[in-house]
Parts: C-alpha cells; sequence; structure tokens
C-alpha cells in the first residue's frame, strides 16, 4: 500500500487509492453482546443442570424443566449461542482487519445473518424444552430448524469468503485460514449429520436417512468434527490473531502455522470412530479413529507451543495483563485437553472411561479452559476498541474473574477425574463368584460428592462472567475504575506518563 | 486398460498420495526462499490497522 501514496502524475478521475480503510464495527458490537449475553445463560444452565443432577428434586417434576430437556439447552447455548456469537464476532473483526476491506455483503448482509442467528437460537431453545429434538448430541434441531440455519450459514460463508476474494492484503493471514476451514466444514458437517426424512410437511418430527451403525457414524464423524472444526479450528482462528495482537510480537513461527493448519485438518476428520469403541462398528474402523486421533497430538502440540511461544521474550507480560494471561492460559488447557483426548481415544483407556464422568471432565477442560478462556481474552480486548475506549474499566476485576473461573475449573476437572475413573472401577469390580461386584445405583450414588463439587465449580465460573457482564458495561459507559495500575515493562510505563 | 481401472488403481495407492501432498506442504513452509514472505505474513496482524483513539 505504501507504493500507492506517492502518484503525482495521476489523471484526473483515476482511482484515489487511500489509506484509511473503512471496517464495520457495528455488528461485530451486536455479535459481541449477543456472545456475553448467552454466555452467561448457557453457564447458568449448565450451572443448574449440574445441580439437577446432584440434587434431582430440581427437575421440579415438570417435564419442560428436566435434565434430559435442558441438558441439550445448555449445550446448544454454550457451544452455538455463546461460542458461536463469539466466532461471528472475532471472524467478522479479523477477516476485516487482516485483509484490510470492508466486509463483503455490507451492513445489511451482516445484520441480516446477526438478527436470523439469534431468532434460530431461540427457536432452537423453544424446541427442546417443547421435547422437540433429532436425539443427536450437538444436532439437536429438528429439519426445519436446520434448513433456517443452513441459509444463515451459507450467507455467513457468502460475507467471509466474499470479503478474502476482495482483500486489499496480497498475503491470506493464517487466522482467516482456520475460520474458512471452520466455516466451511462446519456446513458439510451440518448438511450430512442432518439428512432426515420429515414425517409430515407441517410437523417437526423427522427420522434420519441412514439408521442403525451407519446413523451412529455419521452422527460422530459430525460430532468429533464439531469440536474439532467449530470449538478448534474456529477458536485457533481467534489465537492466531488474538494473542499476537494482545503480545505487541508477531506469532512464533508462521511456519509452523501453515504446517499447524494443514495437518490439523488432515488429521481431525478421521478421528471421529473413536467415540464408537466396542459398538458394532467394524473394528478396523475404530482402530482407524483411535490411530487418527493419537496422530493429533502432532499438530495440536505444535498449535500450542506455537501460541505459547509467542510470549517468548516477554513472559513478564502474562504478570502484568490478566487479559494476556486468559488468552495463554487458555492456550495451556488447549494442550492439556488435546493431550487427555487422544489417551482417551486408546481402546483400553476409553474401556474405563467410555460413558463416565472422565469424559464429561474432559469435554469441560476443553469448553471452559480453552475455548471460554480463549473467547474472555478476544472479548475483553475487542470491547475497549469496539467502544472506542483506551482502557477496560478494570483490569483488576479481569484478573478476579480469572483467578474465579480458574478455580472453578480445577474444581469442575478433578471432580470429574475421580469420579469418572471411580465409576469406571465401580462398573467393572467382580466379586470372586464372577458377580458384578456393584448395583448401577450405587455407582450413582458414589458420585454425590463429586457432583456438589462440580456444581460448586459452575457457580464459581457463573460468578467469574458476571464480573466480566459488570467490567464491560462499564467500559462500555466509558468508566475507569480507581485502582492500583499493574507495574507494566517500562516501555508501556514510558507511554504512561506521556 | 480402461478409465476405469486406471481410477481404481490409483485409487488404492490413496496414502501414497496423501503423503506426497503432505510432504508439498512441509516442503512449501519450510522452503529457504519463502522464509522472508512468511516473516512479512505473520506481521499482518500487527500493522497500523486504523484505530485512532
Amino acid at each position: 500500500m505504501a507504493s500507492a501514496t506517492l502518484t503525482p502524475g495521476a489523471a484526473l478521475g483515476s482511482q484515489r487509492v487511500s489509506e484509511d480503510v473503512r471496517y464495520y464495527e457495528d455488528v461485530i458490537r451486536l455479535f459481541t453482546i449477543a456472545a456475553v449475553f448467552w454466555g452467561v445463560v448457557g453457564f447458568l444452565a449448565g450451572t443448574f443442570i449440574a445441580l439437577q443432577l446432584a440434587f434431582p428434586a430440581l427437575n421440579l417434576g415438570l417435564e419442560w424443566t428436566s435434565f434430559g430437556r435442558l441438558r441439550p439447552v445448555h449445550t446448544s447455548a454454550v457451544i452455538f449461542a455463546f461460542g458461536g456469537n463469539v466466532l461471528f464476532a472475532t471472524s467478522l473483526y479479523v477477516v476485516q482487519r487482516t485483509c484490510r476491506q470492508f466486509l463483503f455483503g455490507g451492513e445489511g448482509l451482516a445484520k441480516f445473518i446477526f438478527w436470523n442467528y439469534q431468532i434460530f437460537i431461540v427457536l432452537a431453545a423453544l424446541s427442546y424444552v417443547l421435547g422437540y429434538t433429532q436425539g443427536k448430541e450437538y444436532a439437536e434441531p429438528e429439519w426445519i430448524l436446520d434448513l433456517y440455519l443452513t441459509v444463515i450459514w451459507v450467507l455467513y460463508a457468502v460475507s467471509y469468503i466474499g470479503t478474502v476474494m476482495t482483500r486489499k492484503e496480497s498475503h491470506i493471514y493464517v487466522a482467516n485460514w482456520f475460520f474458512m476451514a471452520f466455516i466451511l466444514t462446519v456446513a458439510i458437517l451440518h448438511l450430512g449429520n442432518n439428512v432426515n426424512w420429515p414425517v409430515s410437511l407441517f410437523g417437526m418430527k423427522s427420522y434420519t436417512f441412514v439408521s442403525g451403525v451407519q446413523s451412529a457414524m455419521v452422527q460422530w464423524w459430525y460430532g468429533h468434527n464439531a469440536v474439532g472444526f467449530f470449538l478448534t479450528a474456529g477458536f485457533l482462528g481467534i489465537m492466531y490473531y488474538f494473542v499476537p495482537k494482545r503480545a505487541e510480537r508477531p506469532v512464533y513461527s508462521y511456519r509452523l502455522s501453515i504446517v499447524h493448519f494443514w495437518t490439523l485438518i488432515f488429521l481431525y476428520i478421521w478421528a471421529g470412530p473413536h467415540h464408537l469403541h466396542y459398538t458394532a462398528l467394524p473394528d478396523w474402523a475404530q482402530t482407524l479413529g483411535m490411530t487418527f486421533s493419537v496422530m493429533l497430538w502432532m499438530p495440536s502440540w505444535g498449535g500450542m507451543i506455537n501460541g505459547i511461544m509467542t510470549l517468548s521474550g516477554a513472559w513478564d507480560k502474562l504478570r502484568t495483563d490478566p487479559v494476556l494471561r486468559f488468552l495463554v492460559t487458555s492456550v495451556a488447557f488447549y494442550g492439556m485437553s488435546t493431550f487427555e483426548g487422544p489417551l482417551m481415544s486408546v481402546k483400553p483407556v476409553n474401556a474405563l472411561s467410555h460413558y463416565t464422568d472422565w469424559t464429561v471432565g474432559h469435554v469441560h477442560s476443553g469448553a471452559l479452559g480453552w475455548v471460554a478462556f480463549v473467547s474472555f481474552g478476544a472479548i475483553y480486548y475487542l470491547v475497549p476498541v469496539l467502544w472506542k475506549r483506551a482502557q477496560l474499566y478494570s483490569m483488576r476485576l479481569v484478573s478476579y474473574h480469572f483467578w474465579t473461573a480458574t478455580i472453578g475449573i480445577v474444581l469442575y476437572i478433578t471432580a470429574m477425574w475421580v469420579s469418572g475413573i471411580m465409576q469406571g472401577l465401580m462398573w467393572r469390580a467382580y466379586d470372586n463368584l464372577g458377580f458384578l461386584q456393584y448395583s448401577f445405583v450405587e455407582t450413582v450414588a458414589a458420585m454425590h460428592p463429586f457432583y456438589v463439587i462440580r456444581a460448586l465449580g459452575g457457580v464459581l465460573f457463573v460468578v467469574g462472567s458476571l464480573i466480566m457482564v459488570y467490567n464491560l458495561w462499564r467500559t462500555a459507559k466509558g468508566d475507569v475504575r480507581i485502582e492500583k495500575p499493574y507495574v507494566t515493562a517500562p516501555h508501556k510505563a514510558a507511554v504512561g506518563a506521556a | 486398460m480402461d478409465l476405469d481401472q486406471i481410477t481404481v488403481a490409483l485409487r488404492s495407492f490413496w496414502t501414497v498420495w496423501l503423503m506426497l501432498l503432505m510432504t508439498g506442504i512441509l516442503v512449501y513452509a519450510m522452503w529457504p526462499g519463502n522464509r522472508s514472505k512468511f516473516d512479512d505474513a505473520a506481521r499482518i496482524p500487527l500493522k497500523d490497522d486504523g484505530q485512532e483513539f
């Protein structure tokens, strides 16, 4: 662009190349607000159903508030409503900044995507509570809502990829590769896993086109890649933009990021069968799923190293910048849960862990530690930028949020490790006559204290998110809290003193 | 040998083709001549992005 600044003899009427590019930020603000709102709703729903498991009376004796109906409300709220809005906000922000281009399709398309996605969320949640579900994990919405989401998603793809195609920056920055892989793959997964026959044209009920073990395989091809491409690739896009941006340093190795991207998308798509170990699925397919899951260690840890080492030479910022602490801790959790995942996909380990709370703990170390923390980091970065404030209302409150949420996660995942392994061991225990030693209900009773600890972890996570809401609200208003500032690195101090 | 037979023959070596594609990506990423290009690309997020406040 520097070459375009000096064009003295340019003929009249020739296109003026300007240095300043306009970005469309209204819709990013809306998506950010929606993300925070749905985040709190989703965390509250999760804490409530955690309490239901500890204290079944909280099912209230009503079908609409039973665990079975509220669980998909929680999972959809946190994954698609919170995570989805975070991904919309960050991806549409990042693509404009790194392509130096106004959002393709303009304001109208972006607002259309925003409002229809929110309507979709509300309709999906209502349908679960009223008892409509496809019965497929993370793909619960019935066929009519699936069609609605397809339209929204295709328009999102048009807006995003259109911006990339009309970019003013010659290179497509790596974060955009991850976001595009996320958008395209989620579209394919959604269409592939929702091939359903409606029972009637005006009814909600439908049946899957494939049945039996094929249906299970399609579901877990979808389910695992929802983890791999929605909750991983998309949020890695966030990592590759916001970690360098916040640390004010380029990513540790751009070459590694290219290898990270291609290996991740090559391998993830094959890992689904590990959800179906010791089922009717052919043994070779189970082994294939396990093998690819173990191979995923390499790209996962390559990516983690790339994210964390971006701070090399600036580790002091972890002490002075709680927002960066959120971002870097999220990458550490990413490393931890992507170590645990392949381990659990190994058949003998899976024989112990599958169907137990260990799986639930694993999911939450990824969902709370990686997805939510990287989202909080990005949101804390975005809100002052989007509302044109010089700084957040309070960095101390960010730190309180960080520690409250971290303690919550630690309580959650340690409780589930103990509970899950205990559950697995109790299920497989035999007495000396060869009978099962415990009845199922005895294993449930044994889990009670861990369910209470898990719910307590959830309460702490909710409290942390409410601290964030207050902090962001005051930031948007333009307030600055009088507090002891973090002692920053010398070059920062010089700027502050001026 | 008609087209179908060629397709089947080629398809049975799919792991080899994927391995070659992967190797190509690795060579591209590690090629010394691409280093400066990637160093520039890594700085894209850090370029002035027109925030004035």
